[in-house]
């Protein structure tokens, strides 16, 4: 069967770009269909590989957004202006596109609804891509549900639209904090996430809240960090550390 | 100011699956040099050198390096004192 795999390792499947839809001015998701794709659990993630005319490869790691869902698997990708592949993804992908994917990749930063609750996600900036999947995972379970989501701008929070309609739903709380620029009349935290804010608005330690923390690498240990000295116990404040940039890696 | 560089264990997961025949992400090892206890997935990875390094969250020991090659890839224990083979969950 094609996509068979040598014994454990993990192979490359020919994944077809069905669609790519507009999140924000950086942002685009990419909708897959990778055939043989066994399906994945919520905070995966997978390995794209590139290969140009000249036989020139590059590889990347992205968060899935999706709940599985068969052999569909949605990619949000911000674009890194200095990178390689990501303005490739964002700027010239087109339907019917194909690339090599493999995976899913990743056992730690995982959550699904049988894990239970309360469920505590903290987000900067695209780290809130594995974050939603694993809400789009928990619609419907009535899994009490806190996002803490950071961005500079409301131009740049991902999903928005999405997250605001399932926030008028069941059990999930969402607060923002625009860190640089606010519109008037913004109703959110206008700050970088901080102690006093993680105090204010995520689970108390004696809720005993699953924690996942996704973004840029100072994003995540300063949120971690708090956390646990807010009697967070460490095992259970999971991270996602993306690197310098804010892109996915 | 520099932000730190490192990403976690977790992103060089497709490596050490490739390497060790498993996702290794939620195994446990132990730092040789500080006794710490850490799943590969929380260790720090440093992806900038040619080829992957991860280091104990606790002291910084270099615990595993990762080179990969056309040819081959070598995975280098530095400082692993030991690893599970299970998850340890």
């Amino acid at each position: 069967m094609a996509g068979a795999a040598l014994l454990g390792r993990l192979s490359w499947l020919a994944a077809r770009v069905t669609d790519v839809t507009v999140e924000t001015p950086r942002v685009r998701t990419v909708h897959l269909e990778a055939p043989g794709w066994p399906g994945h659990r919520p905070g995966q993630h997978v390995d794209i590989r590139l290969t140009a005319e000249d036989g020139y490869q590059a590889q990347r790691s992205y968060s899935i957004a999706n709940a599985a869902n068969g052999e569909r698997v949605l990619l949000t990708v911000e674009r890194v202006d200095d990178g390689e592949v990501s303005p490739f993804l964002v700027d010239e992908l087109r339907p019917g596109d194909r690339f090599e994917l493999r995976g899913p990749i990743g056992g730690y930063f995982v959550w699904s609804p049988e894990n239970g609750g309360p469920l505590q996600l903290v987000g900067g900036g695209s780290g809130v891509v594995p974050l939603m999947a694993m809400i789009r995972a928990r619609a419907g379970s009535q899994i009490p549900t806190r996002l803490l989501y950071s961005a500079r701008a409301i131009d740049e929070l991902i999903f928005l639209k999405e997250l605001e309609a399932l926030d008028a739903d069941t059990g999930l709380e969402v607060t923002y904090t625009l860190t640089r620029a606010r519109p008037s009349g913004w109703e959110g935290f206008d700050r970088r996430v901080d102690r006093a804010m993680l105090e204010e608005v995520t689970w108390p330690a004696d809720r005993a809240p699953l924690v996942f923390v996704c973004g840029p690498t100072g994003f995540v240990e300063m949120v971690a960090t708090t956390l646990v000295s807010l009697g967070h116990p460490p095992e259970r404040v999971r991270t996602e550390r993306f690197g310098p940039t804010g892109g996915s890696q | 100011m520099t932000e730190p560089t490192h990403v976690d264990g977790n992103a060089v997961g497709a490596l050490l699956h490739d390497v060790f025949g498993a996702d290794m992400t939620d195994r446990r090892g132990c730092c040789d040099e500080c006794g710490a206890i850490s799943m590969l997935a929380t260790m720090l990875a440093y992806r900038q050198a040619p080829g992957d390094v991860l280091r104990c969250p606790a002291c910084g020991a270099v615990i595993v390096v990762v080179v990969e090659t056309p040819a081959r890839v070598r995975v280098t224990f530095e400082s692993l004192r030991w690893m599970d083979a299970a998850a340890s969950s």
